[in-house]
């Protein structure tokens, strides 16, 4: 039996009168990554908004039903959105470094904790950049300006600077739709190692991604999710015909 | 039809630009001119006596230390009062509300605000600072008021400053566990803040050129401010009363050189600082 | 588990924040409603005493014999301001139009700074050169003191121009390149570019211009004062010397007490009153603008 970490119960997410999210019911287990698949406003980006609450800062967003994580329902009040937002880290389509210091990038979200001590954040700076492969190629230069970086040096800044959060989940929404294959390759592999430490969510609107990375994959249509099961399984005999088409390419 | 006489096109054209070329060479001579007229006879009187001593018999004979100093002290104070409060009410307006009733309100009283005239600014300011708060005349009086006339333009101008910082920064901000505080601080307010500051120093220049709010709340006094309570006389004020009383011309050209030094200073930085502020907008 | 810690202490200093905030966020309107309440509080009811009618059409304004008629003020700002728009508005259209559609980039990109520094210089300045140049200028060639209407007419058109080349470059500079190169694709100069295209497009974007450049013209004091002469009289002629609400005010507070005192600040409601339907009217101006983007 495998260890349930997120379950989503009878959820659906509103904007305005418009809904976005139909009905979810989903599991997500502990150290897999669950790729998401479908096509543009499918409700996949917003599905992960929903997991960390910043789709709260939408005005006219609205939800119902249940999102235990570790057993509690994210949606009860009193929760502390903030710590929520520590716990499920999110690595959003366009990397988006803070305009300041590469090291300052790093420690933003420590600091806001209130960790001050200097051995215990250059430590923990290095940790991070290192999981996320950076380290080598930044190392020497941690004072300069986060802008400064490539695309996809870029991209990895913005996962390690997730890790500092020293998070359980990590939320990937497209996080190499910008970059270029090498970059990707490079994010991929760190995923795959991530992965024994972390629950990952990886949104992607490129299935051989999916493919290539996640242990199971869930099909997201019109804000449905249309089925959800071993990625092999999906890729090669899907349950439903509106998931097959997707994958053959036929839309989206 | 009455048959009309038409220019054709090109040669309208021409006669356009040129009339307009004229006007505009009259309209920046003119203002040119202003510069040059108070420069030319103005930065002769200028020397290290004329800005450190104060002014006798009248401002007949001295310098202006003593008005350089109140001028200081009002703007200070009119600065330290209102920076608070407009970028507090720009924080409001961006970052802690949706648009609806409220800040419609709130931006309807700041624009009717900035087009009050400061002679009325200087009504209220004698009727409220120096009657009923009985504050008397004085540096507490003049920069209160002076504060309050320079509202608006920090409100308007840190609003546009705080929208312009990208809505991702705040994403992030949020997504790595900040409270909306904390994003203020330190994300949004840090990218803010050469726009704010640009607002700031505007308000300084209109702060030190004011002269009708002033006069009827810090007062005219000559001798240099001791306390906030001491009536106190601006650049402005002194360079009015020289110029109106006649009481000497090389003195009060001399004043309003280094008034409009001041201010021509002023608004350099401010270009200077808007000009980083927008490429750099413009590069992320 | 991670469920444990995610339960909230409240998030109560954010909220205190807020509430904090919105109190500062109303410091403006607040001192809006204060300068409201307390000028009409001081001016209002002498107003009342002596009959609406009497303080706005009356010709005669003796304080120390009660007479308290302001329309020769009132008169005499609508002039001037009418004045310095005449002044004003040609040459700063005419400006605005020529740096951003006929001169080339360096020139408009040089002189729109320059253009707004002036800005910032103080209005006594202004006044004082009108005082020292303008005022000989006209009683050496038309006769009479020189401080008049046509001088007060001028500094105040002068003193408006930065503001109104400024908006005017920047609402003409919002108009799209598109609606520009449509026009001269179908074949036309120009001018006549900008007289059918550019103008109508950046209308309500100039009309706010000017409408702020007045309202920048009646509110001014102290320049108007150096050079307009102050006789409390309807001026007969543009060579005649005249006083402003504005200049009304400031020539006698310091000395004024009593009634007197209560009727500069009816005078002040009265210029009050005019300065907001003024905004309004700008407002709605900028209003049509923004609506049309």
């Amino acid at each position: 039996m495998k260890d349930t970490a997120i379950q989503v119960i009878n959820f659906s997410h509103f904007y305005g009168q418009q809904q976005s999210l139909k009905n979810l019911n989903l599991q997500v287990y502990r150290n897999e990554i669950l790729g998401i698949i479908g096509p543009a406003r499918s409700g996949k980006s917003t599905f992960l908004t929903c997991l960390n609450r910043l789709g709260d800062l939408v005005p006219g967003s609205r939800v119902t039903g249940k999102i235990l994580i570790d057993g509690q329902n994210i949606y009860c009040p009193g929760i502390e959105v903030a710590a929520l937002r520590r716990q499920l880290g999110m690595v959003f389509a366009t990397p988006v470094p803070l305009p300041m210091s590469i090291y300052d990038n790093l420690v933003f979200g420590p600091k806001l904790q209130g960790k001050k001590y200097r051995l215990d954040l250059d430590g923990l700076v290095e940790d991070c950049l290192e999981k996320a492969g950076l380290w080598i190629e930044v190392k020497d230069r941690l004072k300069t300006s986060a802008l400064k970086l490539s695309g996809g040096q870029q991209q990895r800044l913005c996962l390690a600077r997730v890790l500092a959060l020293k998070p359980e989940y990590i939320l990937l929404d497209e996080p190499t739709s910008g970059l270029d294959p090498i970059s990707t390759m490079k994010i991929e592999d760190t995923l795959r190692l991530l992965k024994k430490d972390y629950t990952i969510i990886l949104v992607t609107n490129n299935t051989k991604q999916a493919a290539r990375v996640a242990d199971r994959t869930a099909f997201f249509l019109m804000g449905e999710l249309v089925e959800v099961n071993e990625t092999g399984i999906i890729f090669t005999r899907p349950a439903d015909k509106r998931t097959e088409n997707y994958i053959e390419g036929k839309f989206g | 039809m009455k048959k009309r006489f038409r220019l054709k096109p090109k040669v309208e054209q021409k006669a356009v630009q040129f009339l307009l070329c004229l006007m505009t060479s009259i309209a920046v001579l003119i203002l040119i001119f202003i510069l040059a007229v108070i420069l030319k006879n103005g930065l002769p009187e200028i020397s290290l006596e004329f800005l450190t001593k104060n002014p006798a018999h009248m401002g007949r004979e001295g310098g202006i230390f003593s008005t350089i100093v109140a001028t200081l002290y009002l703007t200070v104070i009119a600065l330290l009062v209102a920076t608070p409060l407009g970028v507090g009410t720009a924080i409001y307006l961006t970052e802690y509300t949706f648009e609806g009733i409220v800040t419609r309100i709130i931006r309807f009283g700041a624009e009717c605000l900035a087009g009050i005239p400061s002679i009325i600014f200087g009504l209220f300011g004698f009727i409220l600072f120096v009657n009923k708060l009985k504050f008397g005349w004085s540096i507490l009086s003049g920069g209160l008021t002076l504060a309050f006339m320079v509202l608006p333009t920090i409100i308007r101008t840190s609003e546009e400053a705080i929208k312009s910082v990208p809505a991702a920064y705040r994403l992030v901000s949020y997504s790595l566990g900040s409270t909306r505080w904390q994003t203020v601080t330190r994300v949004v307010l840090p990218s803010a803040s050469p726009g704010i500051i640009t607002g700031v120093i505007l308000s300084l220049g209109r702060s030190i050129g004011e002269t009708a709010a002033v006069i009827f709340t810090a007062g005219s006094a000559l001798h240099l401010p001791s306390s906030l309570f001491s009536s106190a006389r601006t650049m402005s004020v002194h360079f009015y009363i020289l110029a109106r009383e006649g009481i000497s011309m090389p003195k009060a050209y001399g004043t309003a050189a280094v008034l409009v030094i001041a201010i021509l200073l002023v608004n350099i930085v401010t270009y200077y600082l808007m000009g980083k502020y927008i490429t750099r907008s413009s590069r992320e | 588990m991670a469920g444990g810690n995610m339960i909230a202490r409240h998030e109560g200093s954010d909220r205190l924040i807020k509430i904090s905030l919105l109190v500062v966020a109303f410091s403006a309107v607040s001192v809006l409603v204060i300068i409201t309440i307390f000028i009409f509080e001081q001016g209002l009811p002498i107003m009342m005493k002596y009959g609406l009618k009497n303080f706005l059409l009356g010709q005669n304004w003796f304080p120390s014999e009660k007479s308290f008629g302001l329309l020769p003020m009132i008169v005499g700002s609508l002039l001037v301001t009418l004045g310095a728009l005449v002044i004003g508005v040609p040459l700063g259209l005419a400006s605005a139009i020529f740096l951003t559609e006929f001169s080339n980039r360096r020139v408009s990109r040089f002189l729109k700074p320059v253009i707004e520094l002036l800005a910032g210089i103080p209005s006594v300045v202004y006044g004082f050169l009108g005082l020292m140049f303008l005022v000989p200028f006209i009683r050496e060639k038309f006769g009479g003191s020189g401080l008049s209407v046509l001088a007060a007419s001028i500094i105040l058109g002068i003193m408006i121009l930065p503001t109104i080349i400024s908006i005017s470059i920047d609402s003409i500079r919002a108009v799209p390149d598109s609606y520009r190169e449509g026009s001269i694709a179908l074949g036309a100069t120009r001018w006549q570019t900008v007289r059918m295209v550019v103008l109508p497009a950046a209308r309500s974007g100039l009309v706010a211009g000017i409408i702020l450049g007045m309202g920048r013209a009646i509110g001014e004091t102290m320049a108007v004062i150096m050079v307009a002469g102050n006789a409390a009289d309807i001026p007969g002629s543009l060579l005649a010397p005249v006083r402003t609400l504005t200049s009304n005010i400031a020539l006698e507070m310091a000395y004024a007490s009593g009634e007197h005192r209560e009727a500069l600040f009816a005078t002040g409601v009265v210029l009050f009153v005019i300065i907001m339907i003024l905004n309004f009217l700008a407002n709605l101006a900028a209003r049509k603008q923004y609506r049309k983007k």
